[in-house]
């Protein structure tokens, strides 16, 4: 099945093209809009940025693999990082991830329709640890006791991170 | 011309003004006029102010901004200067507050800088995660460019700046400069060999100055009051203030700009209200987790770059009881001020289980290029994580302190160091933390 990018798309990366000497420079912001578009990178969405950007297709691989924030398989609507690093767990930043785990019944690294759960590195809001982050929305100072309201936040109102891409 | 006081506030005193963020707001307190006024000076004299100033590297190392500018070649064809906003340094939550509450300040400042440098295509990379702050940064450079701020021909200067805000997709090792510019280049953000610097050989092949968010939005400041008074501000080589984040167990966490100079001890105390629930600070992290940390017993040094790697207060890394960790040349390793992320500990934190996390970041984040980083951040996670949950072997301390001495100083980047340090010093400095859990083990250390 061969895919293709919206003409929306098609402009931003034609204008990103014109900001840098070659096409290269642009696969990471080609990744993030074919992420959004396609909800995953599949080996077709990986191949449509290379030819988008006459890039061969292992380069992309190479590429696509080497960040978290771009997925191979399907994810829900929003991802939940929840920072667990030493700031986070100094104040109860697992006890935030096990109830975020218990309550949408997900492993960290697992997915639903709605939502993946992500053990997330530092994200630099420390100063309100613990913190979780969904797309361009913070979550600051969590408790535990907030998860629910905040799960319940999140299906009113979805945070899909390709709203930014 | 004076010291700063704790009121002294520079980069963070639009902080709170939903105003500022915008075009209008900005200018209406007095932005871009010292673009304005840079635009009127000779690029060198720029330059040497900022090397006057004695500003050093936010990001990190605390190298002196204007000696590095001073490394681009004078006969350079193209130059490029790139903003690192890769903030990932566990304990630093500074860059993303400053993009968020003052973005024009940090493009008035790479402008400016970008003047100083010759630099006509420039960049800001910024981490994936932040899609906030992406947001709102991205709006600031279209306003600039809509404004004439950046652009050809800006104000009528005949100066020609772009500015591109390039986004990140999830590593910490692109905070790293080298990594950094091959990940602006498209490729996997893998460190490059050093030398050739990015100064004489960067992005694209062309020398390129990279500065951290805080150091360029401090520019603006030396252009208008002088490198002479941003020096005095600051004590001994370090001029300016400081933006430190306090995070970990105080009673008010938060990000200040402060004074540099002021000690752990007044920071946990004075500005941040003290240690949570009437306790003491055990151990604490100076400047994100990759350097050394220090005991109760050595708070009372000032927070200041050249202090915390010489202060013969702060007990020397070792690799052994008894035997110091030898930097090259005889140097010891103290511990550095680093990012500005300060963590408080309290006395009744699990420090094994404390060091297993940090060791469990490292492990995560190498990119995988050198072994000793690759396997040694992999071995001391899984060490670590054993010890702490006592289930230790004997012989696994002198384990830890061997896989990170054999990191130490053997791989391309720093982040390999930035593992095995505070796996040393968190077993200098706590040895019997770990022994009590190795005994918990059932293992003698």
């Amino acid at each position: 099945m061969s895919l293709e990018f919206s003409a929306e798309s098609k402009k931003k990366i034609a204008a990103l093209c014109e900001r840098y000497p070659t096409k290269r420079p642009v696969v990471l912001a080609a990744l993030h809009l074919a992420q959004k578009e396609f909800g995953h990178l599949s080996d077709d969405a990986l191949r449509l940025v290379g030819t988008t950007l006459d890039l061969p297709y292992a380069h992309v691989y190479g590429v696509a693999t080497f960040y978290t924030m771009f997925r191979r398989e399907p994810g829900g609507r929003t991802t939940i990082r929840v920072c667990t690093n030493i700031s986070c767990m100094l104040r109860g930043g697992y006890e935030v991830l096990d109830e975020f785990s218990a309550k949408l019944k997900l492993a960290p690294g697992e997915s639903s329709k709605s939502f993946s759960l992500v053990e997330e590195e530092c994200i630099a809001a420390c100063a309100n640890a613990p913190a979780v982050l969904c797309g361009t929305k913070y979550f600051l100072d969590v408790t535990p006791a907030q998860v629910a309201a905040i799960i319940a936040e999140l299906e009113r109102e979805p945070r899909p991170e390709g709203e930014v891409a | 011309m004076a010291l700063a006081d704790r009121n002294t506030k520079l980069v963070s005193a639009k902080f709170g003004n939903e105003d500022a963020k915008t075009l209008a707001g900005y200018e209406k307190l007095g932005g871009y006029q010292m673009l304005r006024k840079a635009l009127a000076m000779r690029p060198e004299d720029i330059a040497n102010e900022v090397k006057a100033s004695n500003l050093r590297g936010r990001g990190g190392a605390g190298f002196a901004t204007g000696v590095k500018w001073g490394f681009v070649p004078k006969d350079a064809k193209e130059v490029h200067l790139v903003c690192n906003a890769d903030e990932s340094e566990p304990g630093t939550c500074k860059d993303r507050e400053l993009i968020y509450w003052d973005p024009h300040l940090l493009v008035e400042g790479m402008v400016i800088s970008a003047f100083a440098l010759k630099a006509k295509h420039n960049y800001i990379y910024i981490r994936g995660e932040m899609m906030r702050e992406y947001a709102v940064i991205a709006k600031a450079v279209e306003e600039a460019y809509a404004r004439g701020y950046l652009g050809k021909n800006i104000l009528g200067s005949g100066f020609e700046c772009h500015l591109t805000v390039h986004r990140g997709a999830g590593a910490y090792i692109c905070g790293e400069e080298t990594a950094l510019l091959n990940s602006l280049e498209g490729l996997r953000g893998q460190p490059r060999l050093k030398p050739p610097f990015p100064a004489i050989k960067g992005l694209f092949g062309n020398p390129t100055i990279v500065n951290n968010v805080e150091t360029l939005m401090n520019v603006p400041f030396i252009v208008d009051k002088g490198g002479a008074w941003f020096a005095a501000l600051g004590p001994g080589r370090s001029g300016g203030t400081r933006m430190l984040c306090v995070s970990g167990h105080v009673n008010k966490p938060g990000v200040y700009e402060l004074p540099i100079g002021i000690t752990f001890r007044e920071l946990i105390d004075e500005v941040c209200g003290g240690v949570w629930k009437g306790r003491k600070a055990k151990a604490v992290i100076p400047g994100g987790t990759s350097m050394p940390p220090l005991t109760y017993d050595e708070l009372d040094v000032p927070i200041e770059f050249d202090a915390l790697m010489t202060d013969e207060r702060i007990k020397p890394v070792e690799i052994a009881p008894g035997v110091p960790f030898d930097m090259g040349g005889g140097r010891q390793l103290r511990s550095m001020a680093g990012s500005g992320g300060v963590v408080v500990m309290d006395d009744h934190t699990d420090i094994p289980k404390a060091v297993w996390r940090i060791m469990k970041f490292y492990a995560h984040e190498s990119c995988g290029q050198c072994t000793p980083c690759r396997e040694g951040t992999g071995w001391m996670t899984k060490v670590a994580k054993r010890v702490a949950d006592a289930q230790g072997k004997p012989g696994d301390l002198e384990l830890l302190a061997s896989i990170a001495h054999g990191i130490a100083g053997n791989t391309i980047c720093a982040l390999g160091d930035a593992a095995a340090w505070p796996m040393l010093g968190f077993l200098t400095k706590f040895r019997p933390d770990f022994e009590a859990a190795l005994a918990a083990s059932g293992a003698a250390a």
